[in-house]
């Protein structure tokens, strides 16, 4: 069972969703970054969404977009975020997916990338602008499960080379394709909760009809079903625990960061405390 | 180079997933998927409805102002066949090399870009939208797209770069005039890239009844071919002209490449005639050592940018470089997937033309013809100047007039306390 699995079962077993954090690495610079990320997974994170800056992120907003542009000018890189992952693993247990736009994973080559990253102990990746059909680019290269080197590894046998592709489906995918996207999906499938980009924006998430979609949805699969995207508060985060299995925050962590860098590590701790207190379902 | 000997027809690109060899398919966030995916169906529907394409070719002609002349510079080829010391007197020593100009900037809105917009704006009516957006750099393809939104009834929003704003007044004037509403990118480095950016986020919140009017053969699939479907009418055009004015085909075909749009236009129904040389210009800008050009095929690497693969300026860690050109057009670090893929197999040959040359060209075209061709189009007319020893006919995607870039180049002569135009061709 893989560290994702193992999660959800737990979020599952005590009532509550899996919380998810989204943060960008390398903002406000590459140490101060890993500072605030380390202590992050240590206040509540269940799950966490390693973001790799891109110079030109077409699906975020602006305050996605500004720490790119921080983390890219303080020299952050798609090697130095494996880094990250292989120092996190070594204090904590939760799933690191790495959270990327294509084009670094692709610079890097992707065969490299598969074996670094799975060699640092990240759990998945998700590349925001590699549809769900183009996902044989990276994901031919992940070895099925060798079990005669397993026991070499310090890391437990039934966890290695579960490495996962983390699907998006947003508002606007038609329900064919919705259906053969959640028949592939394993680790989580991160639904987008509306129409536009990360962070705030003139579309209001339709949280009834979010939840009916997750219903529908579920008649088709039984991975967990993650909502993101324009969630900022305790009270967002408590809304779509009640009816998904992991809830993703990404951009209201980030302006923490933006707006209070050098308290950042302090605030964005308490910040994911409340969160976390959040996720709890009080039915 | 084995690859060239299987490929028979080289207009059978893309395949069915939108890639050209390499090159091309579809890379976006999921968001747009779905959208893309409706587009490129109707694309394909409309391209086989002959009723659509008799209303293209109607507004075209009717409200465009097509067919374009090819014209025969023959002052310009004589300059170049020799006399190259007398700019006042007619030129009428013996012609070694005919320039043959294929006159898109005499389109209305003074490019080839609305040879697009015309045909994409017909598909967003065709899809019951209600709005047009588009981006652009130098705001050519900004106004061809609000000219055809006040034409055929849309709203229009077209995204530009700060930058750009600040140095393209004129077009902002003349899409605002046109009832759209222009929006600074403050992002990024707020130019083109940044200004693309934009228009894919803003698409993504918007999408259901709006149509994104991509202006070049780049983005995801289907707008490289999509955009090619519409500009090809230059070379179809090019090709039955000089068939009736030369009795053959040109020796020779040089047009400017940014994204690739005249360029996909004028070449593609050449590429089957193996006979003929299609040369492509890339922005050298400074020079390429100094890195501060657009060169994409020549100086970049294979990377996805706004939803394609394609040849981008890019640092090894995949994150893009801002490009550079004295030409606004010309400023994109990406080039179409299609001139990748031609480029790979060995089809059409890539060359690159500095700042300096393209500033040359220029006065030299103004000076012999009384054509004052766009700094993009200059880049075609220099390249085409160093290749005149070798063909006995070039063809050049005069891709736009040069109106736009009269405040540009006055200050760039000025502050170059530039040599008049003939002390600096006479060599």
């Amino acid at each position: 069972m893989s560290r994702l699995t193992q999660t959800f079962e737990k979020t599952r077993n005590e009532n509550r969703a899996a919380l998810i954090g989204y943060i960008t690495a390398g903002d406000p610079d590459i140490e101060r970054s890993f500072e605030i990320i380390d202590a992050a997974c240590g206040a509540g994170l269940d799950i966490l969404e390693l973001g790799i800056p891109f110079s030109d992120p077409t699906a975020d907003g602006p305050v996605i977009q500004r720490a790119s542009n921080r983390a890219v000018k303080a020299g952050m890189t798609l090697r130095h975020g494996i880094e990250f992952v292989r120092k996190l693993r070594q204090k904590h247990e939760l799933p690191v997916i790495i959270f990327s736009y294509y084009n670094p994973v692709f610079a890097m080559g992707t065969e490299i990338f598969i074996r670094e990253a799975v060699n640092a102990g990240a759990d998945g990746v998700l590349c925001v602008d590699l549809p769900s059909e183009n996902s044989g680019e990276i994901m031919r290269y992940v070895q099925k499960p060798d079990y005669k080197n397993a026991n070499q590894t310090n890391t437990p046998n039934d966890t290695v080379n579960c490495f996962h592709f983390i699907r998006l489906i947003a508002p606007t995918t038609d329900t064919v394709r919705r259906n053969e996207i959640l028949r592939c999906s394993d680790g989580f499938v991160y639904i987008v909760s509306r129409r536009g980009v990360t962070g705030g924006n003139s579309n209001k998430i339709d949280w009834n009809g979010l939840e009916q979609e997750l219903v529908e949805m579920r008649c088709e699969t039984k991975v967990p079903l993650c909502v993101g995207f324009g969630i900022s508060t305790p009270e967002d985060v408590q809304t779509a625990g009640k009816f998904a299995d992991g809830v993703i925050i990404g951009s209201a962590i980030q302006r923490i960061i933006e707006e209070r860098p050098d308290t950042a590590k302090q605030s964005v701790v308490d910040f994911v405390t409340t969160l976390a207190a959040a996720c709890k379902r009080n039915n | 180079m084995s690859a060239t000997l299987t490929i028979t027809n080289f207009t059978n690109y893309p395949d069915s997933r939108g890639y050209f060899g390499n090159y091309g398919g579809i890379y976006v966030g999921e968001t747009l998927m779905t959208p893309l995916i409706e587009l490129k169906a109707v694309a394909k529907d409309a391209f086989q409805d002959e009723h659509f394409w008799t209303e293209y070719r109607e507004l075209l002609r009717q409200y465009v102002g097509r067919e374009t002349p090819c014209y025969f510079a023959k002052r310009l080829s004589g300059y170049l066949s020799g006399s190259r010391n007398d700019t006042v007197k007619p030129v009428n020593t013996d012609i070694a090399t005919e320039i043959w100009l294929k006159r898109e900037d005499l389109n209305h809105t003074g490019a080839h870009k609305v040879n697009n917009t015309v045909g994409q704006a017909l598909l967003a009516r065709r899809m019951g939208k209600k709005r047009l957006i588009a981006e652009t750099g130098a705001g050519q393809h900004g106004v061809a797209t609000a000219t055809v939104a006040a034409l055929l009834g849309f709203e229009c929003r077209v995204f530009m770069g700060r930058e750009d704003i600040r140095r393209q007044q004129p077009n902002v004037q003349r899409m605002e005039l046109l009832g759209a509403e222009v929006v600074s990118v403050e992002s990024g480095t707020a130019t083109l890239k940044d200004a693309m950016n934009e228009t894919l986020r803003y698409w993504s919140e918007v999408v259901n009844d709006t149509f994104y009017v991509v202006g070049t053969v780049a983005g995801p699939d289907p707008y490289p071919w999509m955009v090619r479907e519409f500009q090809k009418i230059i070379g179809e055009e090019a090709r039955r002209q000089m068939l009736e004015l030369t009795g053959k085909l040109p020796d020779c075909i040089v047009a400017a490449v940014g994204g690739g749009s005249n360029a996909m236009g004028i070449f593609y129904p050449f590429l089957n005639d193996k006979p003929v040389e299609l040369v492509g210009v890339e922005a050298a800008g400074k020079g390429l050592a100094t890195g501060e050009h657009a060169a994409s095929i020549n100086a970049g690497t294979i990377g996805v940018l706004h939803g394609a693969k394609s040849m981008l300026l890019q640092d090894r860690h995949g994150q893009i470089h801002e490009a550079y050109s004295i030409s606004a057009g010309l400023d994109y670090p990406g080039v179409g997937p299609e001139h990748a893929f031609l480029h790979d197999i060995g089809r059409i040959r890539y060359e690159t033309i500095t700042d300096c040359e393209a500033l040359e060209a220029f006065q030299t075209l103004c000076r012999f013809e009384g054509i004052i061709p766009a700094l993009e189009s200059s880049h075609a007319l220099a390249q085409a100047f160093k290749e005149a020893s070798k063909y006995r006919t070039i063809l050049v995607c005069l891709s736009g007039r040069g109106d736009k870039d009269l405040q540009h180049v006055r200050e760039v002569l000025q502050k170059n306390k530039s040599q008049p135009v003939i002390s600096i061709t006479k060599n």
